[in-house]
């Protein structure tokens, strides 16, 4: 390691985030570590789009994502489960009635 | 886990209902993902296995990376250069799984290093003539993606995601390196025994790399219980013997096992046992090129280090100069 001032610190770890073609949302991908949004950019082109992949490529620091937890039991998402008559199945149509 | 006799016991309770949670999610074949609640052995297992993994990618660059500069033509150079890149990536992948578990990529490195974290025993193994590039691709790729397919279904996510772009990636090595065979067993004789002496060189280390046998495991039984892990070591080594005889005898070569024959009632093939003090030996660090594949990694990061430096000081200075981010093209993220 180096002798800088903080010699075990490495790189910022950046995630990555691909369109794979046009149409489609940018999907993440995975990690990696630059030295700065530029290096992060052309590091994702190199590691996650050798076989055409992609078509546009975003990277953000992974330090500036603010997440909920991924607990399914998180009451954090109670809110949309007991709402079933936001889903069209709620509704009873008779079987007549037709394109509905 | 078990808590220590100092904490409350509030925490036990909670505790017991995250494990029974995470046990419900194992069995029910649900994925974890990064920042679920999970059992600290679980989470150093995947962090092992997986920068294990890791780690032999990164060192398995070095075996045909010799052979770049002195590829027999162009596109047998590029085609190397691919491959040789790709595990590259495949590493780079794999640290990036093991850092969603809380590693740190420069403690990973320091670790393989230093050799505290091992790699695949199979790279340390030389690569005397350029059929070896050949029969690597066809039996350590093609091992690997016995092993790798079914971690394709491995309990942690990110793991398996990996896992997945990992194995379309293999498919080309495993064909490129049988390709390469193919044309070599149509040219002269020489190229012939060139090709049967790297299998016969081969054949044994391939063997093992699927691991001790299921017996003397100790790690499988609680991977397997994880479903981190979908397969024995003895079924994958089966298997992969199963899938190579057929290929082995429309190439031309001998598999170098004389109680290697087909059996008709289990339907599978039956061979002989791997010199497991070997692959031992191997582990222990006194294999053919052990202390050169960790001097050549040493030194590559070594060398590499005023590169890092540089960077990270030009990032600093374009950061004191402006605002951050402006000096990308494509600046809006719609």
């Amino acid at each position: 390691m180096s002798d800088t001032d903080d010699p075990k610190a490495g790189w910022p770890l950046y995630e990555v985030f691909i369109r794979g073609k046009r149409g489609l949302n940018h999907v993440h991908v995975g990690s990696l570590h630059a030295a700065d949004d530029r290096m992060a950019l052309t590091h994702a082109r190199d590691l996650y789009t050798r076989r055409n992949e992609g078509v546009s490529i975003w990277v953000v620091l992974s330090g500036h994502i603010t997440a909920s937890t991924r607990d399914e039991k998180d009451p954090f998402f109670a809110p949309s489960a007991d709402k079933i008559y936001r889903h069209p199945t709620f509704y009873d149509i008779p079987d007549d009635v037709p394109h509905i | 886990m078990t808590t220590t006799d100092s904490a409350p016991s509030a925490t036990g309770g909670a505790e017991q209902e995250l494990q029974e949670r995470f046990d419900t999610s194992i069995a029910k074949d649900r994925r974890i993902e990064p920042r679920d609640w999970m059992p600290d052995g679980y989470r150093k297992t995947l962090v092992r296995q997986i920068a294990q993994h890791a780690h032999s990618e990164i060192i398995g660059m070095q075996p045909e990376g010799e052979w770049i500069t002195r590829a027999p033509s162009l596109r047998r150079k590029a085609i190397l250069f691919a491959k040789v890149q790709d595990e590259a990536g495949h590493g780079l992948y794999l640290y990036s799984a093991a850092e969603t578990l809380g590693a740190e990529r420069t403690e990973l490195t320091e670790r393989l290093i230093s050799g505290r974290q091992k790699y695949s025993s199979i790279f340390n193994y030389p690569t005397p003539t350029f059929a070896d590039v050949g029969v690597i691709g066809w039996f350590v790729d093609g091992a690997a993606i016995c092993n790798q397919v079914p971690l394709c279904r491995s309990s942690y996510g990110p793991y398996a995601r990996a896992m997945v772009r990992i194995c379309k990636e293999e498919s080309f090595h495993q064909r490129q390196g049988y390709e390469l065979l193919m044309t070599m067993v149509r040219g002269t004789e020489e190229q012939r025994r060139m090709v049967q002496d790297a299998v016969d060189r081969w054949w044994w280390p391939s063997l093992m790399m699927f691991g001790p046998p299921d017996g003397d495991s100790p790690n499988s039984a609680a991977s397997m219980a994880w479903k981190i892990k979908r397969h024995t070591n003895d079924e994958l080594r089966s298997r992969f013997v199963d899938m190579t005889v057929p290929q082995a005898e429309r190439l031309g070569v001998t598999l170098p096992d004389p109680e290697l024959r087909w059996n008709p009632e289990r339907g599978r093939h039956d061979f002989g046992t791997p010199d497991w003090s070997e692959l031992q030996r191997v582990i222990k660090g006194d294999g053919p090129c052990n202390a050169e594949r960790m001097t050549r990694r040493r030194t590559a990061h070594e060398d590499g280090a005023w590169v890092r430096e540089a960077a990270t000081a030009h990032a600093a200075k374009q950061a004191a100069r402006g605002p951050r981010g402006s000096h990308t093209e494509e600046g809006t993220a719609a």
